[in-house]
């Protein structure tokens, strides 16, 4: 079971109270109507899916009710950090695989 | 290949059954085949059974990094029906039924399927209307699929608490009878045995790490065991699809997700039929041997840990008693979990990819085992003929680009 620590509430709470979103940091064009049907097929449809470090969104759901951003490895399930909308992520495969942790 | 019969079960009863021949070969790998299937679990084995079989193509490896269906395959909860809402899933799901029905005797080899009839639960007024356009969708198919009402159900599954002071009350359900479930083992042993003696070697602890590909044309594996080459490489990794597609230099429209089964300490038989329903999100079934085989919803989250959260596994028995009461102090035995591949719209991918020679058959994520003859068949004449079978094409991955999605989320309404 996991530990989520809110970066709005500023608390860690139980699992139970959030869901997962998926991938963080896709924005959405900017001139929809512009964009290919691979543009906008990648945009909707495509993600990374890494067996690793996975940078993505969760939602406290039976809380604040507040999207934030996760840093999280997909197999261990270790969270290394929680990080408001809008901000970027300290941690990150690169930065690991460097030697930082 | 030695076949198995009732009189050879008395004759090597004889010699304390201890000559009966290995099921298949441990064969090292040639230098080239003319294809290579990544992957034996049910879906691939089934793909190389099927290339040997129909399209005489026998210069075959299945190259697996474990051991064979050790997968997704020895994690199902073995479902099988072919009740999907849209025309192209239906008729692949169907393809697949019609194999089944025949399967034992084809491959000389007890698969055990059990045609007990799957019900899906309805609990409101709007469940029942989709109950009735999935009956009659399928019926426009040529699909067997019924509408029971409340009193048919309860007298079917007298188990199941049809009372009205339930908190979400059955108020009828839909059963495809010629549904039911298999032995997934068995399914993936008999289409290795099948396979290998039509000549396909099966090479197990042996990772595929690498496409090697030259101009955008598949040139063979890498593999811990060093290249192997091929002009043609089926692809079917279930959950680790996606990891493969960047190895390849693609991405896909998939995301893996944990799914977790459990299964209980074995009761007498109380249950001869699969149970599932969408509203409350629970799936039950009772095992020959008598356990309770129960089913999860998958983690929200990304994971390739095979491994779920425990709080979907108290919202699964939760479900599980409201509708089986009776079952509420039956013990759990084991629990598990497989990564399974989810899709967009809940359907799979069997498709060409952006490298020439390279395909792909993967994306059936929390439902495929059901598919896994028809799955196998489809892209063994996609693989030979090097162009999508009629039935696959409609699951090529442009259809995230065109838009003709198909939409089976409600048919798939629950992790099966
Ligand atoms: C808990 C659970 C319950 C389910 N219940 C049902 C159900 O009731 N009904 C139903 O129809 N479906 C069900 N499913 C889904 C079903 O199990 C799968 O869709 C199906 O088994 C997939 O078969 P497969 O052969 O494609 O995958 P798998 O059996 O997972 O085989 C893929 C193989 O690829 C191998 N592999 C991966 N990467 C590499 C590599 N790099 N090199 C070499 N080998 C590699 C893996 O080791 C694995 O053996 C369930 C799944 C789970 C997890
Ligand atoms: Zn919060």
């Amino acid at each position: 079971m996991l530990h989520i620590y809110c970066p709005y509430c500023g608390e860690n709470r139980d699992q139970d109270e959030f869901k997962a979103k998926g991938e963080a940091h896709i924005s959405r064009p900017l001139d929809p109507m512009g964009c290919t049907d691979q543009q906008w097929g990648d945009y909707m449809f495509f993600r990374k899916n890494p067996r690793g470090v996975h940078h993505e969104m969760w939602y406290h759901v039976a809380g604040c009710r507040k999207f934030f951003n996760m840093t999280r490895d997909t197999v261990t399930y270790r969270i290394y950090e929680t990080y408001k909308m809008g901000e970027q992520p300290s941690v990150t495969a690169e930065s690991l695989a460097g030697g930082q942790s | 290949m030695q076949r198995f019969s009732g009189f050879g079960l008395a004759k090597h009863a004889l010699s304390h059954h201890e000559n009966w021949q290995r099921m298949w070969r441990n064969p090292t790998p040639k230098k080239e085949y003319d294809v290579i299937i990544v992957g034996g679990g049910g879906h691939g084995l089934a793909t190389a059974y099927y290339l040997a079989k129909e399209h005489g193509i026998t210069n075959v490896a299945v190259i697996e990094k474990g051991w064979l269906g050790g997968g997704n395959t020895a994690r199902n909860t073995t479902i099988v029906r072919s009740n999907y809402l849209w025309d192209e899933a239906a008729h692949l799901y169907e393809h697949s039924m019609k194999l089944w029905e025949g399967l034992s005797q084809d491959l000389n080899y007890n698969v055990m399927f059990s045609s007990r009839g799957v019900y899906h639960l309805c609990h409101t007024l709007h469940d029942l209307r989709e109950g009735e356009r999935l009956v009659h969708a399928n019926l426009l198919n040529g699909i067997p699929n019924e509408m029971l009402d409340k009193d048919q159900v309860a007298r079917e599954i007298p188990a199941l608490n049809c009372g009205k002071n339930a908190r979400y009350p059955v108020m009828g359900a839909t059963v495809q009878r010629r549904g039911g479930v298999a032995r997934h083992d068995a399914v993936a042993w008999g289409f290795a045995r099948g396979a290998d003696a039509l000549g396909v070697d099966l090479i197990q602890q042996t990772e595929v790490i690498g496409f090697r590909q030259s101009n955008g044309v598949i040139e063979g594996v890498e593999t811990t065991r060093g290249f192997i080459a091929a002009p043609v490489v089926g692809c079917v990794t279930a959950g680790n699809s996606g990891v493969m597609a960047q190895q390849a230099g693609f991405r896909l429209p998939l995301e893996s997700h944990p799914l977790q089964a459990l299964v209980s300490e074995p009761i007498k038989p109380v249950l001869d039929c699969v149970v599932m329903s969408n509203h409350v999100h629970g799936y039950v079934s009772q095992s020959d041997k008598g356990d309770l085989v129960i089913g999860a919803g998958i983690d929200g989250y990304n994971g390739y840990g095979q491994r779920g959260s425990y709080n979907t596994i108290e919202h699964t028995l939760s479900a599980i008693v409201e509708m089986f009461p009776v079952f509420s102090r039956v013990r759990m035995n084991r629990q598990w979990g497989g990564i399974v591949d989810t899709c967009p719209d809940a359907c799979p991918i069997i498709s060409a990819t952006p490298v020439k020679g390279l395909f792909f058959n993967c994306g059936w994520g929390t439902g495929g085992f059901k598919a896994t003859p028809g799955s196998g068949n489809v892209f063994a004449a996609t693989l030979a003929k090097r162009e999508a079978h009629p039935l696959a094409k409609p699951f090529s991955m442009d259809r995230f680009y065109s838009g003709a999605l198909i939409d089976e989320h409600g048919a798939a309404g629950v992790a099966h």
